[in-house]
């Protein structure tokens, strides 16, 4: 079917990096936010909504999947849209199951740390809007972290995209969905290529954001 | 309290499980006419193609022929070529295959003496019901008016048998159906692949037994059918290395008589109203 990386495998790794980061820079932006607001909103209800997405972290992407094709679907409810098998229709997916992940995360390294850095932020005499962004650069870290794995969850991700994507090849057909569909062929060498470049792609993010890390420390210590 | 509400369920839960395994053992065959079944006399390995078993078609068969004959049957269920490969390892003692050119190699091979045709099933293209293309029976036209109004037309694009057939009939048109912008792959199985049809309001070639399994047709209907380029022959042969010769000839004989036969075109007939497999032994 392909050989090793000719065109149509680069095109399949550039449309999952597309995918990939797509989602997970809406699911930081969405993520993010909520975590911090969850630890520091207090209204009836709190802890019924963290449980409902300490839920969504363990749901299945099947199941995601399957709910955001009933939306999607014709007669769905968004089926006027027409997004049914494109890469929009994926990503929201994806949004959904990331976005838990990340707000899940920065919501337990706040509750962790947020009311020494805002009695830190106190007295110094720091208003509201600068004691969010302290907040925020003293939780660097652990929302890199967060992020970092969302990222990890959605490049590995099969069962959602292949249900509402539909592995359509130049269209929807993503690295992960690809290794499915060699698998089915019997073409094991190239699936276990496109999986080895998936660890590859892996293994750089991690080590990027190691990388930053460390530079980030050692910043604040020579400060 | 407690512990008495827990043997209870305990009791309760045996119960069921003892009166499940009961009904199990008196499942024995019986004709209803009364007649016994035959004395089990050994057991010969077929090798066939999963669309034999996934369909039901063998579990249909089979307890009958073991029944009246018997002879027990283990089946092998892989595809066309590895069921082959079996047979010319000398691990199976009869294929049902549906290949012809490979069952013709295997004879020429001299893995089997002759080849009998036993049933056919057949493959057809569907698409949205009040359309632009009517039910016929000519596969060609149907096929160069999808390509020509650039229709959308899903393709399985996984080098499945369909596939491959599909790929056949393009190639008969001297077509390139990557011409039509609304030619897409879906590199999945036939029952997903009818889901995106039926979602993308597209047209598609499936084989009969999984359109009709499929349960939600929606507006979907066959588009064509009947035309002989759709039909797809099985073919059974007894292996020259066979270890039980007698109970290979008894199980080919059976499936290509009077009642393998009659019983391969009742197959399907009550749940779908149309047989899955056609008889086609002379």
């Amino acid at each position: 079917m392909f050989a090793f990386l000719d065109q149509e495998v680069w095109a399949i790794i550039i449309r999952t990096m597309i995918m990939t980061l797509s989602s997970t820079a809406i699911s930081t932006v969405l993520g993010v936010p909520l975590g911090l607001w969850l630890e520091q909103a207090r209204f009836p209800g709190k802890t019924l909504l963290v449980s409902v997405n300490r839920t969504l972290l363990a749901a299945p992407p099947v199941v995601v999947g399957l709910v955001v094709f009933l939306l999607f679907r014709r007669f769905g409810l968004f089926g006027a849209l027409g997004w049914m098998f494109t890469m929009q229709v994926m990503i929201i997916a994806q949004v959904i199951i990331i976005t838990p992940i990340i707000c899940s995360i920065v919501h337990t390294a706040a509750a962790r740390n947020g009311d020494q850095i805002r009695s830190f932020a106190l007295t110094m005499g720091a208003n509201q809007i600068q004691t969010q962004i302290l907040l925020i650069r003293e939780l660097g870290n652990e929302i890199f972290f967060s992020v970092v794995t969302g990222f990890g969850r959605a490049m590995s991700e099969v069962g959602a995209i292949m249900i509402v994507g539909g592995n359509i090849r130049h269209h929807t057909r993503t690295m992960t969905t690809t290794i499915v569909l060699l698998r089915n062929q019997g073409e094991i060498d190239q699936a276990i290529f496109l999986g080895a470049v998936l660890m590859v792609i892996a293994f750089v993010v991690q080590m990027t954001g190691n990388f930053l890390r460390k530079r980030e420390q050692r910043l604040d210590e020579n400060f | 309290m407690k512990r008495k509400l827990i043997l209870a369920t305990f009791i309760l839960v045996m119960t069921i499980v003892l009166v499940a395994c009961g009904n199990n053992n008196n499942d024995e065959p019986a004709m209803p006419d009364g007649t016994e079944p035959a004395p089990i006399v050994g057991s010969i390995v077929l090798a066939t193609t999963t669309s034999t078993d996934d369909s039901g078609l063998l579990d249909f068969l089979l307890p009958e022929f073991t029944f009246e004959t018997g002879w027990e049957v283990r089946v092998i269920s892989v595809g066309t070529g590895v069921a082959l490969q079996t047979g010319r390892d000398g691990e199976a003692d009869v294929v049902l295959v549906h290949a012809r050119a490979l069952e013709d190699q295997f004879v020429a091979d001299g893995y089997a003496e002759r080849r009998y045709d036993i049933m056919y099933n057949d493959f057809v293209i569907v698409g949205p019901s009040g359309g632009s293309i009517r039910h016929n029976h000519d596969v060609e036209a149907t096929l160069m008016t999808i390509l020509q109004y650039n229709l959308p037309f899903i393709s399985r694009g996984d080098t499945s048998g369909t596939h491959v057939r599909e790929m056949d009939l393009w190639m008969v048109l001297d077509a390139n159906p990557e011409d039509n912008d609304h030619y897409i792959e879906s590199g999945q199985g036939m029952g997903a692949t009818l889901g995106m049809a039926i979602e993308m309001d597209a047209f598609t070639l499936s084989d009969r037994a999984t359109w009709l399994n499929f349960a939600y047709h929606a507006d979907h209907i066959i588009v064509c059918e009947g035309d002989s380029n759709l039909l797809n022959p099985y073919g059974i042969m007894i292996v020259s290395t066979t270890r039980e010769p007698e109970g290979a000839r008894t199980f080919v004989d059976w499936m290509i008589g009077a009642r393998g036969q009659h019983l391969i075109g009742q197959f399907g007939v009550a749940e779908f109203g149309s047989p899955l497999f056609f008889p086609e032994a002379e």
